[in-house]
């Protein structure tokens, strides 16, 4: 029941050194335990890799050469530690349904949930923090009644129903919007590929043309995932406020005699800036997420939809590679947003 | 009403009002009524909690309510609009009645719901209370682990389980208690940090009570409250994970009138025939809203604290 949390042993070495190291040992313990659950997942997994590549009648010397060659023989230890050598070179394994390697088909399809992601997490930023501001600011009126209801929406709606709504009414009845896919089909392969996201690409070849495209098919979806994220950025908005404006230098300000808005925005605002950054980089890592079902809806060719279609045709390479690349990057970005609170933040210093 | 009864009814509604609690039981009776009365005056809470009531009503007598058979095809009447003869909702695109498929996917619905209710909590509390109790290096390992699941974004990792176990309700079920259940045990892990150093454990321990009796009998039923209300806020996300999960072809397996894959057999006409996959939806909203209004109600009335969010 000593040394409670494992404090002690750590206390002679001086904290520069201690917190980098710490957070890398918990990045690194976090990434090698995620492959350890996706390569138990392509363990469990009830279809014979063997039979998969030898087909049904080949001879039982043939089904043995495979399996010594697949691995399969060793210890799940030793075999994991191939997996995660594999890995770290960036070797997913083989696409079945593509017959690409999963990591050449990531590349391509990563950049277009990217764009979407972005996005979307820069429309909830752009409403949701205004939002938030007012609504923790009018508390209790009915600009704090809509924005209670806008998340509670945001919170109950499955986002691949919206979507099919949204196509409807916006593509279907109305109009105003590009259907499925990126870009109508007599503009694709117009420009020619840099980043992989068409409206940096088609700014860059100064093809408006394509971007005024690119833009009409994308603003649906990017929408509807930038509600999700407007959901929970103004609601923590909301809270965080709430917090400042009941602390006493907010009250001592309004006595100094500041204007409100000064108030709020200069005094108030300025404080829950490095918690927003955290909230936004959740979002962000929540939206590549929410980004499965609506690619599925919008057909976006983007790392979700990728996952869905070689789920369908049992593709099991695929499916995980694109798991790990997902879990990955949420890593990343819970790291990163951890990263910069620390160095943003005075009082965690 | 006679007098008799209401006297006794003003009777039982003052004993779990009385000031001084006489017994255990009471105690804890007059802690759940004004609970209860603290609930009763949240008028969202109580409009979810009407919505999830009748939910449960429809589950059980769907056979009852559903004008027609939820499986019986019917291709001469296929894609009829709302209001076509009996069918209120219309058919989809077998000409099966669309009311009465949703009639009866609220039993999948409750049954995944309830499932998951169960299998998550008590996996988190399990683990939580383990690591708060025991601590050292039990602690560090089971954290990490739980720190692992939690790193994983969850509808992915659902679908990567889902994959490899085979589609259908059951593996829904698990994959989505297997990747819900890491925010429950670092829940009950802070719960037991704050209970294990104080006195009565204390005194349980001198008694002679070994860490199993602790955990079971002392712990876990004070880490409940906030346990349920989490739960409950989260059993909205359980649904739309479960009908996202439907509408990709991984949970419930056709015909069954799982609310998700209903919506996803609409897809196709939806431009044309937009009811066929607009009115799952609605269902799918109406319950998960009425899930997140009682949760939140639930947790305005039992954490104070965390009020507001």
């Amino acid at each position: 029941m000593k040394n409670l949390n494992g404090q002690r042993k750590w206390l002679s070495i001086p904290p520069i050194v201690r917190k980098p190291v710490s957070t890398l040992s918990t990045i690194l313990v976090t990434m090698v335990g995620l492959l350890f659950i996706t390569f138990i997942i392509g363990r469990v997994m009830p279809v014979d890799p063997v039979l998969a590549i030898v087909g049904e009648r080949a001879s039982q010397e043939q089904y043995d050469a495979t399996y010594i060659a697949l691995g399969l023989d060793q210890p799940l230890l030793v075999q994991f530690f191939y997996y995660l050598n594999d890995v770290f070179h960036g070797d997913l394994g083989e696409s079945i349904r593509t017959g690409m390697p999963v990591f050449e088909d990531i590349k391509r399809f990563f950049p277009a949930t990217l764009e979407l992601a972005t996005i979307g997490t820069l429309v909830g930023i752009i409403v949701g923090i205004p939002l938030g501001v007012l609504a923790a600011v009018k508390r209790g009126t009915w600009i704090d009644q809509i924005a209670r209801f806008v998340a509670l929406i945001g919170y109950s709606i499955p986002v691949f129903w919206i979507g099919l709504v949204g196509l409807l009414i916006f593509y279907g009845i109305l109009d105003w919007v590009g259907g499925p896919g990126r870009l109508d089909i007599f503009y694709e392969d117009l420009i020619p590929p840099v980043t992989g996201m068409i409206l940096v690409d088609s700014l860059l070849a100064g093809d408006f043309e394509v971007f005024y495209n690119a833009f009409s098919h994308i603003v649906l979806p990017a929408s509807i995932l930038g509600y999700y994220s407007l959901a929970y950025i103004s609601r923590m908005t909301r809270s965080f406020m709430l917090e400042q404006l009941n602390s006493e230098y907010v009250t001592a300000a309004r006595v100094k005699g500041l204007s409100e808005s000064r108030v709020i925005w200069q005094h108030a605002f300025r404080n829950i800036g490095v918690q927003l950054i955290t909230v936004i980089a959740l979002s962000y890592a929540g939206l590549l997420e929410g980004s499965v079902l609506t690619e599925t809806i919008f057909s976006w060719p983007g790392i979700g939809s990728y996952i869905t279609t070689s789920l369908l045709s049992a593709d099991m390479a695929a499916v995980l590679g694109g798991t790990v690349v997902v879990g990955l990057v949420f890593v990343c970005l819970n790291v990163l947003s951890d990263i910069l609170y620390r160095l943003l933040d005075p009082r965690a210093k | 009403m006679s007098l008799a009864a209401e006297t006794e009814k003003q009777g039982l509604r003052d004993w779990l009002l009385a000031e001084v609690p006489t017994s255990r039981r009471h105690a804890r009776m007059a802690a759940w009524y004004q609970n209860w009365l603290a609930l009763r005056r949240n008028t969202l809470a109580m409009a979810g909690l009407g919505i999830l009531i009748l939910v449960i009503i429809i589950a059980i007598f769907a056979p009852v309510l559903a004008p027609h058979d939820p499986f019986t095809q019917d291709l001469a009447n296929r894609l009829k609009p709302l209001g076509f003869g009996s069918h209120w909702l219309g058919t989809d695109s077998l000409g099966r009645d669309i009311l009465s498929r949703l009639l009866y996917g609220s039993r999948i619905t409750l049954y995944i719901v309830t499932l998951v209710a169960i299998i998550a909590p008590i996996m988190g509390l399990i683990v939580g209370t383990i690591s708060g109790y025991v601590g050292g290096w039990v602690d560090v390992v089971l954290m990490r682990i739980t720190d692992i699941f939690l790193a994983f974004p969850k509808l992915v990792l659902a679908l990567a389980f889902v994959a490899a176990l085979g589609a259908g309700i059951e593996n829904a079920v698990l994959a989505i208690s297997l990747t819900s259940w890491p925010p429950y045990a670092r829940i009950a892990r802070a719960e037991t940090l704050t209970i294990r150093k104080s006195d009565f454990i204390q005194a349980i321990q001198l008694q002679g009570a070994g860490p199993f009796r602790i955990i079971t009998k002392h712990i876990w039923p004070l880490c409940i409250s906030s346990l349920v209300i989490r739960v409950t806020l989260d059993m909205a996300g359980v649904i739309l994970t479960a009908a996202g999960l439907g509408f990709l072809g991984l949970g419930a397996q056709p015909p069954s009138p799982e609310w998700g894959a209903m919506i996803s057999g609409g897809r196709k006409y939806i431009l044309d025939h937009w009811w066929v996959a607009t009115m799952p939806g609605i269902a799918i909203f109406m319950v998960s809203l009425a899930f997140n209004l009682l949760g939140d109600g639930l947790r305005d009335v039992l954490d104070p604290k965390e009020s507001g969010r």
